[in-house]
């Protein structure tokens, strides 16, 4: 243990709460608050009310949901199949080649995402590939920027991969494909489903990008927060907020809970 | 099935790992590859179950060129030092799984891993977890998934070195009755511990720097050893340098009688004399020396004894009345006993 003494511990926590509580606590639990309010004039927000959330359930609202929840599920299981297959063939080059691929999967952490989002539309915006105004391009783009992330957290768990599992499953018989499939993949799920959660995560916050592209039909739930708060409605914003974190946070619950299942050691 | 190196040769980026290997292992042989890291002992294991190219030369199992097939089709059992259970499976998915790959129908399957289990003793475990076995254990359910695909040879890389002593000597004792049973499967068995290979081995094949230094029988390389590195690698030796005589050795100015010299007069040589075939006391071939340090070992006693500069090493069995630190001990052993190395003779 870093501190020893039983009062210097105390102090830490407290330091650690004064510091932690207003930064991400307090701003979260605003949000809550306003989400259930209908004046804020005083210290306390003020006429209760679920009227928000009654909105927040229907119509452009729960279409919003939706689109935001196909976007983050398709983007983060195409970025996970991609990301996991390029960490993959990336452990079997050169080192060489290897630092190439790796640089390339970066590429759009490294890039701001309103970058990416311009270029994104740019070069879907063409025939034959014409993706502008669909809802692929912002898939498409939620793609691009999460496969980067995926990349990295499975190409991690890769390099730690122990060959003595693979030898051992040849020297038994198993064809190249068989230790995938049965030996390394098993192995890796509880990094995959890490990836995945993140993954899904970011592309459900994701904002930057999907303004230069959504079209009118794939509105994700983030743009119309901030179309909310732009024209001055604070409190639906901030039950849609609430919406959007709380299901963000129940698909991670059940991806975290399939990541103890999967975990070996 | 044998195993055969033909000049195998292995080199990582220019580094030459091993030189030229010309052995052969017969079928049902047990060849120990005893030899310090580095030696290119795992290497040569691995080049036989794929796992390395070889720069040149061939690797045969039986009448098989296998150096270009890949490690899945040779069809060869192996257990490595750190056992690589498949964390995610149970003991019996463990020992089942060469056969799935090789789509054994599933009642054969049962029976073949039931029959493994059974043999390395792990039969009450098969619905358990790797992680939830002791070290031991898990060495033995890996035994058993190497033998489930009944191979014609099993590859063995220090498959003891992670247990601790007293598991270690019973493991010993189950790998020679596994071999009793299945008196057909070569093994080749890579180790730097020599009690293992003294224990196990039909032959034994002493490495050192990427070449075999010697092979041959336990006995023929402790009892002779062809160079002072088998020597001291195989069971401990004093290793006194010599100039060869007319009918003996003389060392550090003394005439010492041995066997027959087969090195002409003046040819400088090594004598080799175990340290419990050393007696104290005055003797043929008597030392005398200073006692630097005496090591009781409950049932012998270590005694290191300063000899005209040289350290000699006896040992010796109940002592009663054992000499004290620097006192002056006669010392003397058989020439029969005392074996003259005259290759690779250093200068020191």
């Amino acid at each position: 243990m870093l501190v020893h003494s039983r009062a210097g511990r105390r102090a830490v926590q407290v330091l650690f709460l004064v510091l932690f509580v207003p930064l991400f606590a307090v701003p979260l639990l605003v949000v809550l608050a306003a989400s259930f309010a209908t004046h804020w004039s005083g210290v306390l927000p003020s006429g209760p009310t679920v009227a928000h959330y009654r909105a927040a359930g229907r119509g452009e609202a729960l279409q919003a949901l939706t689109t935001s929840l196909v976007t983050a599920l398709t983007a983060s299981l195409v970025a996970l199949t991609v990301g996991t297959w390029a960490a993959l063939a990336a452990a079997a080059l050169p080192r060489r080649w290897r630092r190439v691929l790796d640089a390339l999967f970066v590429l759009p952490v490294a890039v701001p995402s309103v970058v990416v989002g311009l270029a994104v539309l740019v070069a879907f915006s063409q025939p034959p590939m014409l993706l502008n105004g669909t809802r692929w391009i912002v898939i498409a783009a939620h793609t691009v920027l999460v496969t980067a992330f995926a990349h990295q957290s499975v190409s991690a768990a890769v390099v730690r991969l122990d060959p003595a599992y693979e030898q051992a499953a040849a020297s038994l018989g198993a064809t190249p494909g068989q230790v995938l499939w049965r030996v390394r993949l098993p192995l890796l799920l509880p990094s995959l489903t890490a990836a995945a959660g993140l993954c899904f995560a970011l592309s459900m916050g994701e904002l930057s990008a999907t303004m230069m592209l959504y079209p009118p039909d794939w509105t994700p739930l983030p743009v119309l927060i901030y179309a909310a708060t732009d024209r001055g409605a604070l409190f639906a914003g901030s039950a849609l907020a609430v919406v959007l974190m709380t299901a963000t946070l129940l698909v991670l619950l059940v991806v975290s809970r399939l990541r103890t299942k999967a975990s070996y050691r | 099935m044998g195993i055969r190196f033909d000049g195998v040769t292995v080199a990582y980026d220019g580094n030459v790992v091993l030189d030229h290997l010309d052995l052969s292992v017969g079928t049902g042989e047990v060849m120990a590859l005893l030899g310090p890291s580095g030696s290119g002992k795992t290497t040569a294991l691995r080049a036989v179950a794929g796992f390395v190219r070889p720069a040149a030369g061939r690797v045969y199992l039986g009448d098989r060129d296998v150096t270009d097939l890949p490690p899945y089709r040779r069809g060869i059992g192996m257990v490595v030092q750190q056992y690589a259970l498949f964390p995610h499976l149970r003991v019996e998915d463990n020992v089942a799984f060469g056969l799935k790959a090789r789509r054994v129908a599933k009642p054969e399957i049962r029976a073949r891993v039931a029959e493994a289990l059974e043999m390395t003793g792990m039969a009450a475990y098969a619905r358990r977890h790797p992680r939830e076995l002791s070290g031991g254990q898990q060495q033995r359910v890996a035994i058993a998934r190497a033998l489930a695909i009944r191979p014609g040879v099993l590859l063995l890389d220090e498959p003891l070195s992670a247990l601790d002593a007293r598991l270690r000597s019973d493991m010993l004792g189950e790998l020679a009755r596994l071999h009793r049973e299945l008196p057909d499967v070569t093994i080749l068995y890579v180790t730097h511990d020599q009690v293992e290979a003294l224990t196990l081995a039909d032959r034994i094949a002493v490495m050192n720097e990427a070449r075999v230094q010697a092979c041959g029988t336990p006995r023929e390389l402790y009892r002779a050893p062809a160079n002072a590195f088998t020597a001291s690698f195989v069971g401990n030796a004093n290793l006194l340098p010599v100039t060869v005589a007319r009918d003996g050795v003389v060392f550090a100015g003394a005439e010492l009688r041995t066997a027959a010299a087969g090195a002409p007069a003046g040819a400088r040589a090594t004598l080799c004399i175990r340290p419990h075939l050393v007696g104290l006391g005055d003797g043929p071939n008597r030392l005398e020396g200073t006692v630097t340090e005496i090591q009781w070992r409950g049932a012998t006693s270590r005694l290191y004894v300063d000899v005209r500069g040289h350290r000699v090493m006896a040992d010796l069995g109940e002592l009663r009345e054992p000499p004290a630190h620097g006192e002056t001990v006669d010392l003397h052993f058989a020439p029969q006993d005392a074996v003259l190395l005259t290759a690779g003779v250093t200068d020191d």
